[in-house]
């Protein structure tokens, strides 16, 4: 941690959506970081710097966004930074610029992260067909499928945790007006029934692909002291990274996460994540993804994700909500997607996550993303106290 | 041998890229298709073409639009003296030039068809020449031309375009084409040979016993130069897998449904990314023993291994495969 206690005192986010044709994309950053700056009292003229982040560049074929989106951020005459960390894009470009604060040198900085996917698929740009190699993978979905199943062996869990989460998340969506999916009539028979696109995930297992952004104004001790809302402190920062495949690595609980975990807690003074966090907000696109990082977030014992979600305790709710918004699986603009776990996490602490709101006791929260075939890890702990 | 393989490779989304163009680029291509330029006015007074939906200097929103040109000004320039064929614009000698059009207080980017480098100096007046058809891209003003003194540029003619229609363009499609050659480096290159003669050859470094297929030339455990070949077995056993039932959008993408299988091959310590066919996809189990299926004229690629098949062989007991997984 810096020596600067830093908090977020300003978050906006689009409507997430299939498709945006209204809007460029300048525009669409435009309409978050415009949200984000009005909920912190401040105008783009008050910002010592912008940070951006956005996924991969094939997904729209823009490789530049830092200076594409300047003028439509106000960065002119100011430090613009791009971060690049694949699906966890959005959660490190968040700790790129809350670090920027926290080292003491800027006051008030912009982050913005977004993705337009209806200006091409992102499966396509996930599984460009190189030379030398044959075309396997079919998107995401193919690569996290087999992981899935492993998990599946190794824990014992039953065939329909995954619907569960798939359901949980999409009537959490309901209550979330920026959320992509409103799925009134979502059952576990609607999962059940619909497509089976990567075995064994199903349709409504899968996020789906929009169009949106999230932004947050991160600011100092100082700056927080001037703003007009309650502030989520900054109580932690961490992020690992990893290599795709080395020998004896363990794909479905990824040492990366584990140990980003760890250091946050460390910094947060966690121990207990279950009891420490009112809710998660956490990086799940695909629906058995909670059972995994359940475990591999240490909300409990290896093999017992399964039981947690089963039991309902991560409901809105259960003892520990996760992803009261809806998360993943309800609004996927992907380089955003990790930016929205972050500021989901963040709202829920200042109590202005609207219907989405989860009780406060310990008043703190995490955010978590997960990136590239699991080997970036991004998460912060969010307070409504200032840092011990 | 040694020499690493190259491939030229052609980068392109199917069908370009398409782009939502927000108020102001929608007001300056549709006013392309339309034969005239359209700039905005900033917050300091001055005119911005093409027009930003946004101030440069205070970020302000923008949106008082106006006309200017059609004659213009080089404000700079350089001559093209041998173009390049399917490269430029134009098929001969021409110029780009920074053209600020009357009104205008920003130059933009195009080229002027001009005869003779001597047409040009920095102040030269030139006048739009527009495609007769013309569909909402910056190629409607095809090149600008040089004004003779005294004349005034002329009107735009009826747009020809057969499609041509009076609402605003929202969006536009950008085809986006990157060709490069891609290196496949010594390590994969040894690898990609050895499938040339069907055989599967990964590599350690020389204090482990961890060999990993394909080789990337270094042990991502410890960044040691992974330099001892090691020839693994054609015959693996399936770690996990997905039935895949979305196509691909690859012309060379498999039909669906298929099984991709992470394959643990005997003697090897990476788990490797392969179809298995030969077998329905409901009867696909992890721990089942499959061998390659090789094409009948392998050669240096991955495509080689055509895919694996049962052998038909009792699957591997679990305990044996699981931290592979």
């Amino acid at each position: 941690m810096g020596s600067v206690r830093t908090a977020v005192v300003g978050v906006g986010q689009t409507r997430h959506v299939a498709a945006r044709h209204d809007v460029s994309m300048a525009g669409l950053v435009r309409e978050a970081a415009r949200e984000a700056l009005d909920d912190a009292g401040m105008d783009f003229g008050d910002v010592d710097a912008v940070v951006i982040g956005k996924a991969p560049d094939m997904f729209e074929g823009v490789v530049m966004p830092e200076l594409y989106l300047a003028d439509a951020l106000g960065a002119t005459g100011k430090p613009m930074l791009r971060v690049h960390t694949a699906g966890s894009v959005g959660g490190s470009t968040a700790i790129v610029a809350a670090k920027l604060v926290m080292a003491g040198i800027h006051e008030r900085v912009l982050t913005v992260a977004f993705e337009k996917q209806s200006e091409s698929n992102a499966t396509w740009g996930l599984t460009v067909e190189m030379p030398f190699s044959a075309p396997l993978v079919a998107g995401a979905g193919g690569y996290f499928a087999p992981l899935i199943r492993a998990y599946i062996r190794r824990s014992g869990a039953p065939s329909h945790i995954g619907h569960l989460v798939a359901v949980k998340d999409r009537r959490n969506a309901l209550r979330n007006p920026k959320a992509h999916l409103h799925l009134p009539d979502i059952d576990l028979k609607a999962v059940e029934e619909s497509f089976l696109l990567w075995e064994p995930l199903r349709y409504l297992d899968t996020c789906p692909s929009s169009d949106g952004a999230m932004a947050l104004v991160l600011g100092s001790e100082d700056v927080a002291a001037t703003v007009p809302g309650p502030v989520a402190w900054i109580h932690g920062t961490a992020m690992r990274s990893e290599p795709t495949m080395f020998a004896g690595r363990d794909q479905v609980n990824p040492r990366a996460g584990r140990e980003c975990a760890a250091d946050v807690y460390a910094q947060a003074g966690v121990t207990d994540p279950r009891r420490d966090f009112d809710c998660a907000e956490v990086y799940v696109p695909f629906s058995w993804y909670e059972p995994m990082w359940l475990e591999n977030l240490g909300f409990c014992a290896q093999g017992e994700g399964w039981k947690l979600t089963e039991s309902g305790a991560t409901a809105l709710d259960g003892d520990i909500p996760w992803n009261p918004s809806g998360g993943v699986l309800s609004s996927n603009p992907i380089g955003a997607s990790g930016m929205i776990r972050f500021g989901e996490a963040a709202q829920q602490v200042r109590g202005r996550a609207g219907d989405c709101q989860v009780p406060l006791h310990t008043g703190r929260a995490l955010g978590h993303a997960y990136g590239g075939g699991s080997q970036f890890f991004s998460m912060w702990v969010v307070g409504a106290e200032l840092p011990a | 041998m040694s020499e690493a393989l190259v491939e030229h490779h052609v980068l392109e989304y199917p069908g370009g890229y398409t782009r939502s163009v927000g108020p102001a680029l929608s007001r300056y291509l549709s006013g392309l298709r339309d034969g005239v330029i359209v700039g905005v006015r900033g917050a300091d007074g001055r005119v911005l073409v093409p027009p930003t939906e946004y101030d440069p200097v205070t970020a302000a929103d923008l949106d008082d639009y106006v006309e200017v040109g059609p004659a213009g000004t080089v404000v700079a320039w350089t001559w093209v003296a041998e173009p390049r064929p399917g490269k430029h614009h134009l098929d001969r000698s021409f110029a780009f030039a920074l053209v600020r059009p009357d009104g205008a207080d920003t130059a933009m980017v195009h080229v002027v068809d001009a005869r003779r480098p001597d047409e040009l100096a920095i102040g030269a007046r030139v006048a739009p020449r527009w495609a007769a058809e013309r569909h909402g891209y910056v190629t409607d003003l095809e090149a600008w031309v040089p004004l003779p003194e005294g004349q005034a540029a002329s009107p735009a003619p009826p747009n020809a375009a057969a499609d041509a229609s009076d609402e605003a363009i929202t969006g536009i499609v950008t085809p986006i084409r990157l060709e490069y050659d891609i290196n496949a480096g010594i390590a994969a290159s040894k690898y990609l040979r050895a499938l040339g003669e069907r055989r599967i050859v990964g590599q350690r470094a020389v204090d482990s016993d961890q060999v990993y297929v394909p080789p990337r030339g270094s042990d991502p455990t410890s960044g040691a130069p992974t330099e001892v070949e090691v020839e693994v077995g054609q015959k693996g056993t399936v770690t996990t897998y997905c039935v895949v039932n979305i196509p691909g959008l690859s012309e060379n993408a498999p039909e669906i449904p298929y099984v991709c299988a992470q394959i643990l091959l005997d003697g090897s310590n990476t788990p490797w990314f392969g179809l298995v066919h030969g077998v329905a996809p409901d009867d696909v189990r992890m721990g089942m023993r499959v061998g390659a299926v090789w094409v009948d004229d392998p050669g240096p690629n991955a495509g080689s291994i055509k895919w694996f098949e049962p052998t038909g062989a009792p699957d591997a007991p679990y305990e044996e495969y699981k931290d592979y997984a």
